[in-house]
């Protein structure tokens, strides 16, 4: 892909100034670095719950906090890394790059890019208030997972889950949004002559995970609709006293959080798509093998959602259809892999931080999606289920899947965004560290699970206690090595690095968005490249 | 800030277009959602997933009677956490030939000073086999109001489906008692003076 483009773009760079810039932005770079910066923020508040577990894991007994307070630092943990930090952080990175990289000006409904953001802090707000209040000692934050299965949530919830409800509403009207935006972006504003079969993969990633959103969050809205009624005005969907059934909650809370999960993941797959290329100075091998496996797992993650509920006792002929159903994932998703190898293959490669992100994306996740592949086996389920191992399994996919695609993709985008080259010394000591620590912390973790040890459990028995250290160990560790993460960024934006990024940035970059100079105009085409 | 050059690129009424279709998809999986509820229970009742159990059933002919099979059926009651009641099944165990009809009874007693009205929730295990538990009595098919300190007993008659499959041996058939839901004040301040 090719584009001319007419280099008078600084003319047209008033931004407005002050508070107002970002309060009523419609400009979808300072959309996407809202966006960005909340994900940010909320990445550090989620791992502090999260250090709050492993202080308490440390050794077995009851060291800090109270199991009630546990509970809540498990569900707040949750809900604020998947809704408050790898989903915006997503919408953020596809706000900054698919006008770019499609060859539009801006997004195709900016207004509502707007609103989509400014409804998340508020949804937050809400959240952690209830954090607060906790703290405070004014009642327990929600404390049921961030499953919320019924009757937990409902019978049992504390008086904080309105706010919760109302919380996740929120941020389903903000995902829903976002989603419609960038899908009306990419039909609407591609640049004459690239057609669907020539849009970057992560753009296509994005163009089918916007389709789940807008499939599965209105269900999410309206399982926390049927809880709140539940609660509040005496219908009895979740409850058997009434003649409704807790274990139609999970049908519907899984309709939606499979999908969810893979919304989760496939843009990682394609930032990764976008970053493999360029380092091993290769087209990708097998673009279009690459798109079809993307719609495939989508089309595939809306009929597998019983494998989470194996134990709840369904018949043997739905065990064996959501046991193959899983499994059949697998297929294009190995496809995927396969393809980032080969596009590895004989490349002449080089290994800037984005670029290590990667393969330890690809090393990493696939480790994850085996040890899906064997939860996905029903009979052995029923050992592995509610266990560490468990745990193991989906942080495997969404940290050192999900979001060590997000930090590859901030590597590789942060000279576009801000103009200055990051610090590359800062960036491959936050790879290394974190790549040691976060195995540190995860691996043992099938160990014990396989051994038996619950999750969700503030207390465990001895024989866990050295492999829980370890992880606790990990997790510190990777907790505060992403404080040079967070360093590294703000030396970039603040313009302390010595070196300047050209427009092309990386040597083996492709792209529209590596057509325009960095930092990239505050208008990004306006006139439209013209692709070959 | 947004206007579009006069361009290729497409105007506001294309994103009114894909803005509209895509609110109907997002409206439609709202109304999904809550369709899941009915469809669930359809579900479960043509399958007899979840040990559902059909409603009353009224035969115009008695079904054969299978006198070259036995099947053991066992009797589980449980109370609701927040039930101040007694419960318990008469007999624990019969065993009945398919086809043949029997009676069984209950005891439940209120145990507070108030009435209160409970309804039964039947589940039958293994599930598979829900479907062929068929009750022709059940105190399960109506609300039951029992007056402060009042003893009931009260009855089930079902018969067996000759129909079914051969490798169940052994139907539990359990009954949870709920407060009706709404009539909790009552019972809350009843316990707890």
């Amino acid at each position: 892909m090719s584009a001319v483009i007419e280099e008078h773009h600084d003319h047209h760079d008033h931004k407005p100034t002050g508070i107002g810039r970002w309060l009523f932005s419609t400009n979808h770079k300072d959309i996407g670095t809202m966006y960005l910066w909340f994900s940010f923020l909320m990445f550090f508040i989620g791992g502090t719950l999260a250090l709050v577990i492993r202080a308490e894991l440390f050794e077995p007994g009851l060291q800090f906090v109270e199991p009630e307070f546990f509970n809540q630092m498990t569900t707040l943990h949750g809900l604020i890394m998947v809704f408050g930090v790898i989903m915006p952080a997503f919408v953020g990175l596809a706000n900054w790059m698919v006008p770019m990289m499609i060859g539009a000006p801006d997004m195709a409904l900016p207004r509502m890019n707007n609103w989509s953001f400014w409804l998340l802090p508020g949804a937050f707000g809400i959240l952690i208030a209830s954090l607060i209040m906790s703290i405070m000692g004014m009642g327990s934050a929600p404390n049921f997972g961030w499953t919320f299965y019924a009757p937990l949530s409902t019978t049992y919830g504390p008086a904080s889950t309105d706010y919760f409800i109302f919380s996740v509403h929120l941020m389903g009207i903000s995902s829903i949004m976002g989603s419609i935006n960038i899908i009306a972006t990419i039909m609407n504003m591609r640049a004459p002559g690239m057609t669907y079969m020539k849009m970057p993969i992560f753009v296509w990633t994005w163009f089918i995970t916007a389709y789940l959103l807008i499939a599965v969050m209105p269900v999410l809205a309206g399982a926390v609709t049927m809880m709140l009624t539940d609660r509040n005005f005496g219908t009895s969907f979740f409850n058997a006293a009434g003649g409704g059934d807790p274990v139609m909650f999970q049908h519907i809370f899984w309709f939606f959080g499979h999908p969810e999960v893979y919304i989760m993941i496939l843009p990682s797959f394609g930032i990764i798509s976008e970053i493999v290329p360029t380092f091993a100075r290769k087209k990708i091998f097998g673009y279009s093998s690459m798109v079809y496996a993307t719609a495939s797992i989508a089309f595939l993650s809306f009929i597998v959602w019983a494998h989470h509920m194996f134990t709840t006792g369904m018949p043997v002929a739905g065990e064996l259809f959501f046991m193959y159903a899983t499994m059949l994932i697998a297929v294009p998703t190995g496809v995927k892999v396969f393809n980032w190898v080969s596009t590895m293959w004989k490349g002449s490669m080089t290994f800037e931080t984005p670029m290590l992100f990667a393969i330890a994306f690809i090393f990493l996740f696939t480790i994850g999606g085996f040890t899906g592949l064997m939860l996905c086996i029903t009979p052995a389920d029923f050992q592995y289920h509610d266990t560490y191992f468990v745990v193991a399994h989906f942080h495997y996919v969404l940290v050192t899947g999900a979001a060590f695609g997000i930090m590859a993709g901030v590597y590789f985008w942060l000279p576009k965004w801000t103009g200055n080259m990051y610090d590359e010394t800062l960036g491959k000591w936050h790879f290394w560290t974190s790549v040691i620590s976060v195995n540190v912390l995860f691996f043992p973790m099938h160990f014990v699970g396989l051994a038996g040890m619950p999750r969700r459990i503030p207390d465990y028995s001895l024989q866990f206690a050295e492999f829980n250290a370890m992880a606790s160990v990990g997790a510190f560790a990777f907790g505060f090595c992403q404080l040079i993460f967070l360093y590294n960024v703000i030396k970039t934006a603040r313009g302390k690095t010595s070196v300047k990024a050209t427009g092309q940035v990386w040597e083996g970059a492709h792209g529209l968005e590596w057509t325009l100079p960095s930092p990239a105009p505050f208008h990004s085409f306006t006139t439209p490249p013209q692709v070959k | 800030m947004t206007a579009q050059p006069d361009n290729n690129h497409s105007g506001g009424d294309d994103n009114k277009k894909v803005v509209t279709r895509l609110m109907f998809i997002v409206i439609g999986m709202f109304a999904f959602g809550f369709a899941l509820v009915p469809i669930y229970d359809v579900f479960c009742d043509i399958t007899g997933l979840n040990g559902k159990t059909q409603g009353q059933v009224s035969f115009s002919e008695q079904p054969k009677v299978d006198m070259t099979r036995e099947v053991h059926i066992q009797f589980v009651a449980s109370l609701n956490e927040s039930m101040p009641w007694e419960f318990h099944p008469m007999t624990k165990t019969v065993t009945v030939h398919p086809g043949e009809s029997m009676k069984i009874e209950y005891l439940a007693r209120n145990m507070t000073d108030h009435a209160i009205i409970g309804n039964a929730v039947p589940s039958v295990a293994p599930g598979l086999a829900a479907p062929y538990f068929q009750k022709t009595e059940c105190f399960c098919f109506t609300e039951q109001k029992l007056e402060a300190g009042e003893e009931k007993r009260m009855p089930v008659v079902f018969v067996v489906d000759p129909e079914l499959p051969e490798d169940v041996e052994t139907l539990t058939l359990s009954y949870t008692f709920f407060i009706k839901p709404g009539s909790e004040t009552i019972t809350t301040s009843a316990l707890h003076p």
